[in-house]
């Protein structure tokens, strides 16, 4: 009997003096890699999945445009539409916005602006064809197919 | 009197700090979105100059792969007709290491290759000459659906840096993500790519039938 009770002796309780700077780690971890959503997006956007995946070393040179069915379909109808910044586009405006987006560039990296299309799913290739279209026009030659890694099962 | 003021716990009550951390936590848990800069790179062709009509192309039939995918997202690949992109990812390997007809700089290409490579040149007449001149074409409908088109996308790509990957004993996705920082890494994609350009070429899509 006795010997039982020495060995509830022992302390009981767990450190958790340490505990403040594990929950520090993990809140500056969530600190860096948030983005803060600045704008709306007005389209629906479902991401297809891909293998082949890249990832862009610059950020700062990639402007992004969603195309999807808008959301709000009673406002701006049920075809698939542009959008760039916080605004919808008619594939006319593109030029103009890929013109301005570039000017907020460095001088230097002008010619390496890449354009990430975010499309969703069920849009076809006709409104995207005609997207690259413009961006052809407007110079902005590098794209990339927005896409989310596909869990592979062999 | 300063003295005993002193002697008073000096030291501030740390008790809350992993409560108000956890808050933040919490916080900025719920707002982020992990930023998602991944995707498939694609380089369009540069914009038609009406005075400066495009070259003619003449490329033998036999060193061009084409897949066609219609409106309802079935595949026409080499002129069989296919359910699913499964397994195109091999054709199109299979296709680009064919060296069929290799003039002198593809021999020495083909005999810089490493022997699995090597293994895969079939010699068929009927498909690609050599690397250089193999083109592979994608061509859809306005009505095919964009998770298609990237699919095959995805699948060409893929053929292209397998073969880069084994030529410099990689894994494939180690291939792809090596971000060139140094000039080790550069030496290795370019060794990678050299004499293999990734021709991938990707056709206006027609509007019959959409």
């Amino acid at each position: 009997m006795g010997k039982f009770k020495k060995k509830t002796k022992t302390s009981e309780n767990i450190p958790t003096s340490a505990l403040p700077d594990i929950i520090f780690m993990l809140l500056f971890f969530f600190m860096v890699t948030t983005v803060l959503r600045e704008q709306e997006i007005l389209v629906e956007q479902k991401i297809p999945q891909a293998t082949q995946l890249q990832k862009l070393q610059k950020k700062t040179l990639i402007s992004y445009v969603y195309i999807g069915k808008p959301k709000n379909t009673a406002l701006y109808g049920s075809e698939p539409r542009v959008q760039a910044n916080d605004a919808l586009l008619t594939p006319a405006d593109i030029v103009q916005w890929v013109n301005r987006e570039r000017d907020a560039l460095p001088e230097a990296d002008r010619g390496m602006i890449t354009i990430s299309m975010k499309v969703d799913k069920d849009v076809k290739m006709g409104p995207i064809s005609d997207v690259q279209t413009e961006l052809r026009e407007a110079d902005a030659r590098r794209v990339l197919y927005a896409s989310v890694g596909k869990v592979v099962n062999n | 009197m300063a003295k005993s003021k002193s002697r008073m716990s000096q030291e501030v009550n740390a008790g809350s700090m992993a409560d108000i951390a956890f808050l933040l936590l919490i916080f900025f848990l719920v707002t982020t979105t992990i930023a998602s800069d991944k995707g498939i790179l694609n380089v369009l062709p540069p914009k038609l100059d009406p005075n400066n009509p495009p070259p003619e192309i003449d490329k033998n039939e036999r060193n061009i792969f084409t897949i066609l995918v219609n409106a309802n997202d079935d595949l026409l690949v080499e002129g069989e007709y296919r359910e699913s992109a499964d397994g195109l990812d091999e054709d199109i390997k299979a296709f680009v290491l064919n060296f069929g007809a290799p003039d002198e700089d593809a021999q020495a290409l083909f005999n810089s290759l490493p022997q699995s490579l090597r293994a895969q040149a079939k010699r068929d007449p009927e498909s690609s000459d050599h690397p250089g001149e193999a083109v592979v074409s994608i061509k859809t409908n306005r009505g095919t659906s964009y998770e298609k088109y990237l699919e095959v996308f995805d699948l060409a790509k893929k053929a292209y840096f397998d073969i880069y990957a084994e030529r410099v004993n990689l894994e494939t996705a180690e291939y792809r993500t090596l971000p060139g920082n140094d000039d080790a890494e550069k030496a290795l994609i370019d060794k990678g790519k050299e004499g293999i350009p990734m021709a991938i070429s990707i056709a206006e899509p027609d509007k019959i039938g959409s």
